[in-house]
């Protein structure tokens, strides 16, 4: 596959032969390894405290602080519980992400497909057009947005927190250079051949042949999606619609505050499940930065 | 056969018609409200240019402005010098350091989080009092006095450089290793052979080939550092930038003047600012990188 081929490239790199041994090399060596081990710290380090901390006690944290964990977790979770229930926003969170990752990546693939397959009138200026488009940065209709949704009375919902995602610039970008690349126009013709209908063919044929590419852009979405603050903020009003950023903010300003454990806790709900699918994803991931960063 | 040609409008229309809804008309929508003054509920009051003239002479517009950079500025040179420093160490032959998959996760790892969770994380965590950060620091001995953090605007601004730093290092080191790993290692088994230094190869081989991903990092992080939002939100006091609006950000200024203070209009204005510097900035970084690359070129024949 191609992402072993990333790593093997770089392996290969590494391992060129060539002996140079000296002292003066493994001292630096030393030193190089003495660094990359200080920066994993840091990057560590304060996911470490959040989890330490989240187990002990306000007490505990005010006099000072401690690598070692506390036993105040389930006090912690109860104080939390009673004024924020994180759960909410957990399922808020993954109700409206799942959501925009189905749409997006149902809706991209149906794009890219009308955009590879067939030749209508227009149809290179709508994709200029939709590229164009692509760089606005999203802050800048968010005031019309905003009224867009005060008029169509959907502010406090999640339709203008999901349906925008049927229309995903990149998704489509990303989706139709993958089809063009990877869908043989014979594929097609056997199948109309056989009196498949074309979104019969589209289902059977052409989503098929899109799902690696569908899968890997699906990470993102659904990241990017998981981590949307601004949006959620401005749209919803009731605390049980709120989304996990959004509830971050909340339980700033609410009484969990005051007692730093229950706080931490918090927090660290928020951010453990993302940190256990990393695990599993992290390789995935990378290369697909990777990957997509030499194609620019 | 039949034409079928036409059935490509069905399978674009789905996302035609929501993207001129939900994406294209906001916009204009915007656009419109930039030429009025509208406080959310009744008409829209046109006021022509107005907004306009207001937000030149707006210092506090200015000094998100400057915020922004200052807190962008100063994170990008510092999270490039490591991510530089980390590729010139993992691709330099002499040292074969290992562990790249386990260190590029480990480094990439808290660019992942929602960044609402960091801000409030780190919110805690530089509290002068009770925070962790200070309270190791005294444990230490670096420091012999809490540092008040978030409540001086130099430190303030620091903070959020730091821990922009902190969520995006990682990120450019992936991208940036990626970029070197693309570069022939011939090139370098020829420098080795020639007896260059490793600071003479990462100048003379690394940096001129890596030069298409650098511009890529540079216009990626700018477009994001120009719509700096959640942390300096969650992590001054009232989310208005505090302490003396030193954690104001262009986007933070936005969204305080439409949903706090209800100045829809204004607002619109500031939010047509920011694309236009941003357009600005980014076509100036392409173009004199681009310049700059040709000359290289040429210079080479």
């Amino acid at each position: 596959m191609k992402t072993q081929n990333v790593l093997k490239t770089e392996n290969q790199m590494i391992h060129t032969p060539k002996k140079v041994k000296n002292s003066k090399n493994k001292t630096i060596k030393i030193i190089i390894y003495v660094l990359l081990i200080v920066l994993t710290i840091i990057s560590v380090i304060p996911f470490y405290m959040m989890i330490i901390n989240a187990t002990r006690s306000n007490k505990e944290i005010i006099l000072g602080f401690s690598f070692i964990p506390g036993s105040s977790l389930i006090d912690n979770y109860k104080t939390m519980i009673e004024y924020v229930n994180i759960w909410v926003g957990f399922r808020n969170s993954l109700f409206v992400s799942v959501c925009v990752t189905l749409l997006s990546g149902y809706f991209s693939a149906l794009t890219a497909f009308g955009f590879a397959v067939y030749q209508f009138k227009g149809k290179n200026i709508l994709f200029l057009f939709m590229l164009i488009m692509m760089m606005v940065p999203g802050q800048l209709g968010l005031i019309g947005f905003y009224e867009l949704n005060k008029f169509l009375g959907t502010l406090d919902t999640y339709i203008p927190l999901i349906i925008p995602a049927i229309a995903s610039p990149f998704v489509v970008f990303f989706l139709r250079q993958y089809l063009s690349s990877t869908l043989h126009p014979s594929l097609l013709e056997a199948a109309r051949m056989d009196g498949a209908g074309e979104l019969r063919i589209f289902h059977t044929v052409a989503l098929p042949i899109m799902m690696p590419a569908v899968a890997t852009m699906s990470i993102f979405t659904f990241i990017g999606s998981w981590n949307n603050y601004l949006v959620p903020l401005v749209m919803l009003f009731s605390p049980d619609k709120f989304t996990l950023p959004v509830l971050m903010g909340f339980l700033k300003g609410s009484q969990v505050a005051e007692n730093l454990g229950s706080l931490y806790l918090g927090i660290a709900i928020s951010v453990v499940p993302i940190m256990i699918a990393f695990l599993f994803f992290s390789k995935y991931i990378i290369n697909n930065i990777s990957a997509g960063s030499i194609k620019e | 056969m039949k034409n079928i040609n036409y059935k490509g409008y069905y399978f674009i229309a789905p996302f035609f018609i929501v993207f001129l809804i939900f994406n294209v008309y906001p916009v204009f929508l915007t656009f419109y409200y930039t030429f009025t003054q509208y406080e959310g509920y009744g008409k829209p009051t046109f006021i022509g240019l107005d907004n306009y003239a207001r937000i030149i002479t707006d210092t506090y517009f200015l000094e998100a402005f400057m915020n922004t950079w200052k807190i962008w500025g100063f994170n990008f040179i510092l999270q490039l010098g490591i991510a530089l420093l980390l590729a010139a160490l993992f691709s330099d032959l002499r040292f074969r350091i290992k562990g790249l998959g386990f260190f590029r996760a480990v480094f990439y790892l808290p660019n992942l989080i929602t960044v609402s969770s960091v801000a409030l994380l780190f919110g805690i965590m530089l509290d002068w009092q009770y925070g962790s950060i200070n309270q190791l620091l005294l444990n230490i001995g670096i420091i012999s006095e809490p540092i008040h953090w978030l409540n001086q605007p130099f430190t303030a601004q620091l903070s959020v450089s730091l821990i922009l730093t902190w969520m995006w290092f990682g990120f450019t080191f992936i991208v940036i290793m990626a970029g070197v790993s693309g570069i022939s290692k011939d090139y370098y088994e020829a420098a080795l052979m020639d007896g260059a230094n490793s600071r003479q190869t990462f100048t003379k081989i690394t940096m001129p080939l890596l030069k298409p991903i650098l511009l890529y990092v540079l216009i990626t992080s700018l477009i994001g550092g120009l719509q700096l939002f959640e942390l300096p939100m969650l992590m001054s006091k009232n989310g208005l930038g505090e302490p003396e609006g030193s954690l104001n950000t262009m986007v933070l200024y936005l969204y305080n003047q439409a949903f706090r203070y209800n100045n829809y209009g204004y607002a619109a204005t500031i939010a047509y600012a920011l694309f236009l510097i941003t357009v600005i900035f980014s076509a100036v970084t392409f173009k004199s990188m681009y310049r700059d690359a040709k000359v290289m070129k040429n210079r080479g024949e």
